[in-house]
């Protein structure tokens, strides 16, 4: 296993001792016992979150917008300098291999992000093009900045101006005297930024961050308190709500951009790209699946618990295994899977991401979700909706 | 001129609920507050730049969830930060903190009593019971007595079922809470009087009676009703102070279609043949509406809003018998650092919950017996809390805002008025404070005392009582505020009661408002 540079500062303040594996890292389960202070932090004040593990690769060359353009569904081409865009990567048969982001360092630099290895896939459709790809997953280390205070913490320590930077942008900035990138974006749906630090600037720049951010009730998360985020945002994650194609062991496990809600990504009518022929065929003739949020009843579930004496019982944890989702109350007729859940504080709600069939995902739609209580399982209204259950204006607002 | 379906008097967070379901239910609705900010009891103010301070109630714990979910107030803005941490300094010893994890606090309380420290999980199992019972009764309208209506059956039988629900010891044990007093009920438990101390003083808060006074052991439920996610850990902050809870309140209305007046005080209840038509404000103005609801308290309502002259005789005497007794103050400072307790040093976790001066349950007894004769507590139960530990807004970077509830502080004085012992009051906190936190002095940069009397004038508070009027057990349920008005309805047509007077009381609930909008809607008139 990896440490990353912020390894020796995290022992020291992960009071909890939970460590999680993540990419081959020691990765901070939470810092405290309790995980959900880490979570309110974010949503509330302002989280630090290492974000090393991210596989991260410099692509560069008088042909790396071409190159990029054709392995991604989206149109790197049309990508501005400074700008960031979220995209997915499919096979031939428009299924997905892998998602993140590009970012459009200069007319030929990019930084690829995602959360598995994909250099042997980028390189196998270098061939031809001028392009040069470094993988600089060890080289570069990363922070996530995130929450509503994101932004006067990173002011604070910054010698850029910070209050410009737009939703999705990218720049270069001076932290603590050390060069770096950042951008304006994160997983945790909240107004927040990502640090792209070299290495050996890396604890210079934590330090940094968590001195200026003491005044701000900042608090370093870990993973599980993301996890929360991310679900209340609606973004997938990869190996728990789908499985890449190049991985999957039966077609059944493969989705297509329109099946995982990243429709929106796909750039169809340009030159080709990795994956063409079958996306337009399927937007032609309309998907199997969809993905969905849903809403699961709390009253149901609380009826249930006092049915038999109990308080409701919160899984205090969000939660990543596959819950059967059925159109009928006696559980006859499947007609999808939960992948990954959380109960959200901010929101009062029991929430879940789902792959339903196309035809029952409909918002608004009454669906059943699988629940056990205590001993027994039960069906549970679930109420089909947009995944996104939480977005804040501040996640996209310029300051006034 | 515009004829109402509703005008509702007084934008406090119960008045704003309320109007939040009706307008809800299709009917226009009209809000009137007399101060320049929403909210009454539970505002957030700037009172010193930079500094946003929850002036009144200042914790969250009961607020209902299915209210939450029913006006989505988390769209609206509604948001609560749980508190890991219940912190008593000392002065020997690490003082002790009790945190969510079980294990943890276990450890904590056995540097006092490796007995409490075991029990102290199988008392909170209890009370947890104990709560699903008083959770059966303040989520539903109480049942008129002797009534054969079929709702009220139904509350009956709820009742009923959740009391069988207990085992027979169970049941014994509630029977005892409901007469004990807080002190008393502890020592079931307990021995050591540190524990017992920040334990006993929650069945307190808001009342005038010690806790030795029998009849306290029941509002030390109240620690273990609180729901932010059904955890133990049951109180929060308000994210830019209780305040923001309101505020979430009025967007809610305002989102299904209700109108809000600020700064529009009323004079009096518009009756015309014994029936509440409207009302005038101050400025002679006057509003029509169907009906007039009143999120001020009984009292204020009846005696103030419509007048004795216009009151049934019963009325009168039972609402004249209604105990308000103040016995609270608030202390609000602003600081230039955080304040630092000598018994555990640094800014930690434990800072970041409340803070609770109430060593032992001796200490209560003797600030008690101060009050019973009619002076303020010399040395004086404290609830404090640093939100600006966890919430950034409230106070400029490295700056703290910190919030005192202190008990007790009578609204009858013996000697004096309170306009003369303000200060003295406001020194007794900051000097007892002091004996635990040195050097907290020459932080602060501002401070605000409110004595009951200023809870009065600055809120229309009653005797500067925090609930609308005691929660003493012979004033809730059916009885709140007396068993003529304990449905949300008063004796005047068309006029309704929906503050924290009215079932099930005080607390940043929500519920009066909710139930009394309710009881609104099941009614002819609405």
């Amino acid at each position: 296993m990896v440490k990353s540079p912020f390894f020796v500062r995290q022992m020291a303040l992960c009071e909890s001792m939970r460590w999680r594996p993540w990419s081959g890292f020691h990765a901070v389960e939470s810092y405290l016992l309790q995980h959900d202070l880490e979570y309110y932090a974010v949503r509330s004040a302002a989280g630090l979150l290492d974000v090393t593990p991210l596989c991260k690769y410099l692509v560069s060359g008088t042909d790396s917008a071409a190159f990029l353009s054709q392995t991604m569904v989206r149109n790197i081409m049309r990508l501005r300098t400074g700008r960031v865009a979220y995209t997915c990567w499919c096979d031939d048969d428009g299924k997905v291999v892998g998602d993140g982001t590009v970012m459009r360092r200069g007319k030929a630099e990019f930084l690829v992000t995602t959360t598995d290895p994909c250099y042997a896939w980028l390189h196998r459709f270098a061939g031809g093009y001028a392009v040069e790809i470094s993988d600089v997953t060890d080289t570069l280390a990363a922070l996530a900045l995130q929450g509503p205070y994101a932004r006067d913490i990173l002011q604070a320590v910054s010698d850029t101006d910070i209050f410009i930077v737009r939703y999705f942008d990218t720049c270069k900035a001076t932290v603590a005297g050390c060069p770096i990138w950042i951008s304006r974006t994160g997983y945790t749906g909240d107004l927040g930024y990502e640090l792209w630090i070299d290495r050996e600037s890396a604890l210079r720049v934590w330090d940094t961050l968590m001195t200026a951010g003491a005044g701000y009730a900042l608090r370093p998360v870990g993973l599980m308190a993301l996890d929360m985020c991310r679900l209340e945002a609606g973004l997938i994650l990869k190996h728990v709500d789908y499985h890449s194609a190049i991985h999957a062991f039966t077609d059944a496990r493969k989705s297509s951009p329109y099946e995982l809600g990243l429709g929106w990504t796909v750039h169809l009518d340009r030159g080709p790209f990795n994956g063409q022929a079958a996306l337009r065929r399927e937007k032609r003739s309309g998907s199997r699946w969809a993905l969905v949020g849903l809403d699961i009843d709390w009253a149901e579930t609380e009826a249930l618990y006092s049915d038999i004496g109990l308080p409701p019982a919160l899984c205090p944890e969000p939660w990543r295994s596959s819950v059967p989702v059925y159109r009928d109350r006696d559980r006859q007729h499947q007609v999808g899977y939960a992948t990954s859940g959380t109960w959200s504080p901010i929101l009062k709600k029991n929430i879940a991401l789902a792959t339903i069939r196309s035809g029952y995902a409909a918002p608004g739609a009454r669906l059943q979700f699988d629940m056990q209580v205590e001993h027994a399982r039960h069906a549970v209204t679930a109420t089909v909706r947009p995944p996104r259950f939480f977005d804040p204006p501040r996640k996209i607002s310029m300051p006034v | 001129m515009t004829r109402y379906d509703v005008v509702v008097v007084g934008g406090g967070h119960n008045g704003l609920v309320c109007a939040a379901y009706l307008a809800k239910a299709g009917r226009s609705v009209l809000v009137l507050e007399r101060r320049h900010v929403l909210g009454g009891a539970a505002v957030s103010e700037e009172l010193y730049p930079g500094f946003t301070f929850s002036v009144a109630s200042y914790v969250v714990s009961l607020f209902r969830p299915h209210i939450i979910r029913e006006l989505d107030l988390a769209r609206h803005g509604y948001h609560v930060i749980p508190m890991d941490c219940a912190f008593q300094p000392l002065h020997d010893g690490p003082g002790l903190a009790r945190w969510t994890d079980y294990e943890r606090t276990r450890r904590e309380i056995a540097y006092f009593s490796r007995h409490d420290a075991e029990v102290y999980p199988e008392f909170s199992r209890v009370m947890t019971r104990m709560g699903q019972l008083a959770k059966v009764a303040i989520d539903h309208p109480p049942p008129v007595l002797g009534s054969l209506h079929p709702r009220d059956l139904r509350t009956m039988l709820r009742l009923r079922r959740a009391f069988r629900n207990l085992d027979p010891e169970l049941q014994h044990l509630a029977v005892r809470l409901f007469t004990m007093s807080a002190a008393d009920f502890l020592d079931l438990w307990f021995e050591s009087p540190v524990l017992k101390g920040p334990l006993s003083a929650s069945g307190i808060i808001g009342t005038f009676k010690g806790v030795r006074t029998p009849g306290t052991a029941y509002v030390l439920l109240h620690h273990y009703m609180g729901e932010i996610d059904g955890a133990f850990r049951s109180w929060g902050l308000s994210r830019g102070g209780t305040g923001s809870v309101s505020a979430a309140c009025a967007n809610a209305a305002r989102a299904f279609g209700a109108e809000i007046r600020l700064s529009s005080p009323v004079a009096q209840v518009l009756l015309r043949n014994g029936r509440a038509t409207g009302v005038v404000l101050d400025n002679g103005d006057e509003v029509e509406a169907k009906l007039v609801v009143s999120n001020l308290d009984p009292s204020s309502t009846l005696f103030g809003l419509v007048g004795k002259k216009h009151l049934p005789a019963a009325t009168i005497k039972a609402l004249s018998r209604y105990k308000y007794h103040g016995s609270s103050g608030k202390v609000n400072l602003a600081l230039d650092s955080v304040p630092e307790f000598a018994c555990r040093p640094g800014a930690g976790d434990h800072l970041r919950g409340d803070i609770a001066i109430a060593p032992d349950v001796g200490y209560l007894e003797q600030a008690y017996d101060e009050a019973k004769y009619g002076a303020f507590s010399r040395r004086p139960f404290i609830n404090a809390v640093i939100p600006s530990l966890t919430d950034p807004s409230v106070a400029p970077p490295g700056k703290h805002v910190l919030s005192c509830f202190v008990q007790y502080a009578p609204y009858h004085l013996s000697e004096g008025a309170w306009e003369e012992q303000r200060d003295a009051f406001g020194d007794a906190v900051v000097d007892t404070l002091s004996e635990y936190a040195p050097g907290l002095r020459e932080k602060i940069l501002f401070r605000q005392v409110l004595t009951p009397w200023d809870l009065e004038q600055q809120f229309g508070l009653t005797e500067g009582n925090i609930f609308h009027g005691e929660l003493s057990l012979e004033q809730l349920f059916f009885q709140r505020p007396t068993a003529d008005l304990a449905h949300y309805r008063t004796p005047i047509r068309n006029l309704w009661l929906c503050g924290s007077g009215t079932h099930p009381g005080g607390g940043i609930m929500g519920a009066s408002g909710e139930l009394a909008a309710k009881a609104v809607l099941r009614s002819r008139h609405a």
